[in-house]
């Protein structure tokens, strides 16, 4: 990984709520077209990390360097253009619920490109709902979709700006067995197609060794292990890690 | 606890150190508005989308609110009046009452009770779902496309449907006065607006728009901020509904002070 070009740089994060710590003194390097998985129990923080990545929480100490730049130090303008080159799906697909797919597709795109024809649109909307598999739910409502389309619908929102990093919170929280392999191809194939760089928040140990380069155990507040899986499960020392790799492999 | 917390102490007690960050919280949330409201990109399409929904789709509800509203309050002020021999001026002292009080009031309070919580309901439902998150991530900003559109249309829609209501009640009061009192259509419009001054109007469609903008920030604010699930989602509809009505309440009163104050001038 040494001579790849960092996407992300997490030094010495912190974060608490109250009087909760969750994130305390988080280090994490994200490199150029990976899939990082970051596993942990719920309430761990994992969604919390991938949130300061985005703006939409802040630090209360150390740094988070997205593309370069930290995001805590952005004013709004630099903010939203950082925002742009990053996709975010969130655990519950987020779509808007007045919205059909077409006008939830339609809606951060025609804010954020200028000067693009209805004709543009349109063909960028049913260029990628054909990517995810769902040509046919253009003109439906969220309320008529399954989880699983409607993870998939997130996805293609999220990548009509052409994001450079995607966030999959807990992608496959949810969903029934096969679906969960869909959606798990589903972020692969996406990697591949679009050259983006991924961090999966997940506690799913499969979809985590479907997806995941390297993953990235969150325990304490910290990460534990990160490597491969390979790397860090089959011979995990910490009893929690272990437990993990037990409860997803061997109890289910 | 890591440096740089944001976390709060309470200054002399929980619920006083509550109260006052929330009122700071709404303050703020105003004052935000207003900053936002004239900045670019405006969002007319769903203004005019919230227009739409606030002000025609009221219409049935306040249309019969307004018509029974006029017939009632025809109907219970007749004694009174025949009692002096006066029902002559009926129009009269029905048009003072709805143009002054009754219809902005009504209104108010009927929108506030449909639109205030369905505004409220919608966003703290968006805001539990993420789909606030979803917006400001994808470098949108949802303040403008939730609050300042749907505050501007309840402030432009609430005089409107005041106006409508003052006409459906005058309309129901004729048709009372019609009936009991055989006084034609021309006669009654000529007796209310000679009965209506320049002031009334003016303030009615003034403290219209004040109750307008209560409506809509109050259910945006309480959608806005709301948590815990779909419990929060309720709470906030429920308060937006019972902080507009106080509100109402309240600017009805200081109105009414002003325009006393402006007619004894």
């Amino acid at each position: 990984m040494g001579n790849r070009d960092v996407v992300v740089e997490v030094r010495n994060l912190y974060k608490s709520f109250g009087d909760l710590d969750v994130l305390m003194g988080v280090d994490l390097d994200l490199y150029k077209e990976e899939n990082l998985v970051v596993l942990g129990r719920s309430g761990t923080g994992k969604s919390v990390l991938i949130k300061i990545m985005v703006g939409l929480l802040k630090q209360d100490s150390g740094s988070m360097k997205v593309l370069g730049r930290e995001v805590s130090d952005l004013n709004t303008k630099e903010l939203n253009a950082l925002r742009l080159k990053i996709g975010f799906s969130f655990q519950n697909s987020a779509l808007y619920d007045s919205m059909t797919v077409r006008e939830n597709m339609e809606f951060p795109l025609v804010r954020n490109v200028k000067n693009l024809t209805k004709k543009d649109i349109t063909y960028k909307i049913e260029e990628l709902l054909d990517a995810v598999g769902l040509p046919q739910t253009i003109n439906q409502m969220p309320s008529e979709l399954s989880g699983g389309q409607k993870k998939r619908i997130g996805v293609a929102r999220t990548l009509i700006l052409n994001p450079e990093i995607m966030l999959y919170d807990e992608p496959t929280a949810g969903l029934d067995p096969i679906t969960c392999v869909d959606i798990n191809n589903l972020i692969n194939e996406v990697r591949e197609r679009y050259k983006t760089t991924s961090i999966v928040i997940t506690h799913d140990l499969a979809c985590a060794k479907m997806t995941g380069d390297r993953m990235a155990v969150l325990l304490d507040g910290q990460f534990k292990s990160i490597g491969t899986f390979e790397e860090i499960f089959p011979r995990a020392e910490d009893e929690r890690v272990k437990s993990f790799y037990d409860y997803n492999f061997i109890n289910s | 606890m890591a440096e740089g917390s944001d976390v709060r102490k309470p200054l002399l007690s929980k619920k006083i150190d509550k109260f006052f960050t929330g009122l700071a919280d709404a303050w703020n949330f105003v004052r935000r508005f207003f900053q936002e409201v004239f900045l670019p990109p405006y969002e007319f399409k769903e203004v005019i989308h919230q227009c739409y929904r606030i002000g025609v789709e009221s219409l049935p509800l306040i249309s019969l609110t307004g018509f029974i509203v006029g017939i009632v309050f025809t109907n219970q002020s007749r004694p009174s009046l025949s009692e002096f021999g006066a029902t002559s001026w009926l129009p009269s002292l029905i048009s003072i009452a709805v143009v002054r009080a009754m219809g902005p009031l009504v209104t108010a309070l009927i929108a506030a009770g449909k639109v205030g919580s369905s505004i409220g309901a919608e966003i703290g439902s968006m805001k539990v779902t993420e789909q606030i998150d979803a917006m400001e991530v994808s470098a949108t900003n949802p303040f403008k496309f939730l609050v300042v559109t749907r505050v501007l249309a309840t402030t432009f829609m609430i005089p409107m449907l005041v106006m409508y209501t003052d006409f459906v009640a005058l309309i129901g009061s004729f048709i009372n006065v019609n009936k009991n009192e055989l006084v034609s259509l021309s006669t009654f419009f000529v007796q209310v607006f000679d009965s209506i001054s320049f002031l009334d109007v003016f303030s009615s469609v003034l403290k219209s728009l004040v109750f307008g903008f209560t409506i809509g920030i109050v259910g945006c604010y309480k959608g806005y901020n709301s948590s815990k699930g779909t419990e929060g989602v309720g709470r906030a509809a429920n308060s937006a509904v019972v902080m507009a009505m106080f509100l109402i309440f309240i600017e009805e009163l200081l109105s009414l002070q002003i325009v006393n104050a402006i007619r004894s001038l």
